[in-house]
């Protein structure tokens, strides 16, 4: 029983770090109707960047500061994001403004290759490692009921906590701000929303700039976890099926998908693994959404589809 | 003035339904065919033989495998990588497992096992449509890459996981040489594209674009969805799988799943985008594109660094490769959305009208 809920535990945290690349995902394909395969380049990208300026800034300034390093290493990355989402609505998207959807997802396809190259020549291609002081010791709960405790990683639970307050960031950013207002005004229909006067390329460069935040915060506990390295551009494949499960327009949806999709891994992994061979992971995942896309084609909470001829 | 179809009266019903109706068209082909056979061969140099001309001709038959299924039908797959794994392992095993089996009925048998796993990975489709279903067929990609990898059975217990053919034997024709190999596959090229041209305008190719424009509306008429979206499965998959079994057993000779990963899928959907949805001849323009440009790049990055006196590192090339590569990949969707196979038809339409356009 300690062992099943270690590995539930385990899963849920997993899950929600999927949760966090899904909801990149989510924002731009519900405010543009892209489906943003670059989200794992942008992830490697400002992880990229996040490492190196936090080596750099202490160079440059003399300030031998953990927290100004990473602090203006933070701020030097969402610059960049900003310029790299700037870019991308200007030289991108804006050309292929009415296109259908698998023209924009090779465009993103596109970007991906671009990023991935742009990011090894700016920052270098070899394994950096961010540190903004996550602890890593292990913690024991339950100690009492079970014998030897439910064994969890700190980190991991500082992780699922920055990702709950993310989405709660969002989540008040949406609904309770103006440029939240336009944004989902955007999504629900492009061509009202420009009737009333919302400039949709700057609504666009404001999606990919907040989906570049949700990157750089993405990558940041991504790479303390697992160091920056261009491996961490593949997360985003693992991420697909969570954004599938959940329905591709809906935030709860990314994160409730990513919460399924670790608890089942994990799950998967420890008792059908050892039958199967072991290393189901991968597809464990995309199996899971298939089955669940089979009875609800549109995810869990993604909006009906509806078809008129 | 040399290329418009006035003048050429068809009399029978025969002659109003070939492939070709334009008599200039015939020819083309017919050259075309006659260059790729008879010239190519004696003037190309081994290396060509390697490093282009095969990998081409096999990719493009996996691009045209997989443009019936995305151009034609309307349904996008990521999986082209794990169907072609199948027919290459499939081919493998019945080559390696059944006693004299000859070599063109071994990858022909690839393509009917690609055609079973195609059609099983097709059935979501039926209810999953749009990008739901591109993402949904990664599951056949990263579950192809985990059976050929874990399951020794079809590897044939090979210690190492890769395998490899010995030589290969085709109506008693040692295919050796990269001219042969490259001849042997351009036989199933040909072969190939013309069936898929000829598909295409049958009523089946006729119901996979009812479905790719309007798939409640194609219904409605009576098309059913079930059958038509299954055979465009059944017919790509079976093209692609024995374009894998070519990829392994002619370009490769030995090689492991890594051969076939997810890349291989994104490079063939690459290959059919850029050549033009739809377009028979869109998948050769495609692969000719994809196959050549990081082998262009990879020798002039180097050559222009040299010129303008700055020694540029291998890893730098293989970046800037990508930037390139993406950033071309990005122009050619903005400025030809419909792909090179429209402008080859914008070409046609021009010489048409030529010298006296109105």
């Amino acid at each position: 029983m300690g062992f099943f809920l270690e590995t539930l535990f385990g899963g849920l945290m997993a899950g929600m770090l999927y949760s966090l690349i899904a909801l990149g995902f989510v924002l731009i394909f519900k405010a543009s109707g892209v489906f943003n395969f670059a989200q794992g380049a942008m992830v490697l990208f400002a992880a990229l960047a996040m490492a190196r300026f936090s080596e750099w800034i202490p160079e440059w300034t003399g300030i031998e500061s953990r927290l100004v390093a990473n602090v203006g290493a933070f701020v030097l990355a969402m610059a960049m994001m900003v310029i790299v989402a700037w870019l991308i609505e200007k030289l991108v998207l804006g050309k292929l403004v009415n296109q259908e959807g698998i023209t924009l997802l090779m465009a993103t396809l596109g970007i991906t290759y671009f990023l991935d190259g742009a990011g090894q020549t700016l920052f270098g291609s070899e394994i950096y490692k961010i540190d903004v002081g996550l602890p890593k010791e292990p913690l024991f709960l339950f100690e009492s009921t079970f014998e030897g405790g439910v064994l969890i990683g700190k980190e991991d639970l500082y992780a699922a906590g920055i990702a709950a307050a993310l989405v709660l960031v969002l989540t008040i950013f949406f609904q309770k701000t103006g440029t939240g207002r336009a944004l989902r005004a955007v999504a629900d229909d492009h061509q009202a929303a420009q009737s009333i006067g919302i400039p949709l390329s700057r609504i666009w460069v404001i999606v990919w700039s907040v989906a570049g935040f949700v990157a750089l915060v993405a990558g940041i506990i991504w790479g303390s976890k697992l160091g920056v390295q261009f491996s961490l551009s593949l997360v985003a494949l693992k991420a697909l099926p969570v954004v599938i499960l959940g329905g591709l327009t809906s935030v709860p949806g990314a994160i409730i998908g990513g919460l399924i999709i670790g608890v089942g891994e994990k799950l998967s992994e420890i008792y059908l693994g050892p039958m199967l061979g072991g290393g189901i992971e991968i597809w464990f995942a995309y199996v899971l959404a298939l089955v669940f896309l089979l009875f609800r084609p549109q995810g869990l909470f993604g909006e009906k589809i509806i078809d008129r001829v | 003035m040399l290329y418009r179809e006035n003048g050429q009266f068809k009399t029978s019903y025969q002659a109003d339904q070939q492939i070709f109706p334009i008599s200039q068209d015939r020819l083309a082909i017919l050259l075309l065919i006659a260059v790729a056979a008879i010239v190519v061969p004696a003037f190309a140099s081994e290396y060509m033989f390697r490093a282009i001309l095969i990998p081409f001709l096999i990719l493009s038959l996996a691009a045209l495998g997989l443009n019936i299924l995305v151009g034609y039908c309307g349904q996008v797959s990521l999986g082209t990588g794990a169907f072609m794994a199948v027919g290459a392992y499939a081919a493998y095993n019945f080559q390696v497992r059944v006693e004299g089996m000859p070599l063109v009925a071994s990858l022909l048998m690839g393509g009917v096992c690609a055609t079973a796993v195609g059609v099983l990975f097709g059935i979501p489709s039926l209810r999953i449509k749009g990008l739901y279903l591109a993402v949904a067929t990664l599951a056949a990609q990263f579950f192809a890459d985990w059976a050929f990898l874990r399951i020794s059975w079809f590897t044939n217990h090979s210690p190492s996981g890769s395998v490899s053919v010995g030589s290969l034997q085709a109506f008693g024709w040692r295919v050796d040489t990269p001219v042969e190999k490259y001849l042997f596959c351009l036989m199933f090229v040909v072969v190939f594209a013309l069936l898929a041209k000829n598909l295409v305008r049958s009523a089946i190719g006729r119901e996979w674009m009812a479905i790719r424009d309007m798939d409640v509306a194609a219904s409605v008429i009576g098309i059913r969805p079930i059958y038509a979206k299954l055979t465009a499965f059944a017919v790509s998959s079976f093209i692609v799988g024995v374009a894998g079994a070519l990829w392994g057993f002619v370009h490769l000779g030995s090689w492991e799943p890594a051969a076939f990963s997810i890349d291989r899928s994104f490079q063939l959907l690459f290959m059919v985008i850029i050549g033009g949805l739809g377009s028979i001849m869109g998948s050769f323009f495609g692969a000719a594109f994809i196959v050549v440009l990081p082998i262009f790049l990879n020798q002039a990055l180097p050559a222009f660094g040299s010129l303008v006196g700055l020694s540029i590192s291998t890893a730098a090339v293989a970046h800037t490769e990508l930037m390139i590569f993406g950033g071309l990949i990005v122009f050619f969707l903005i400025v030809e959305p419909h792909g090179l196979a429209r402008l080859w038809s914008i070409g046609k339409e021009k010489l048409r009208l030529w010298p006296f356009p109105h």
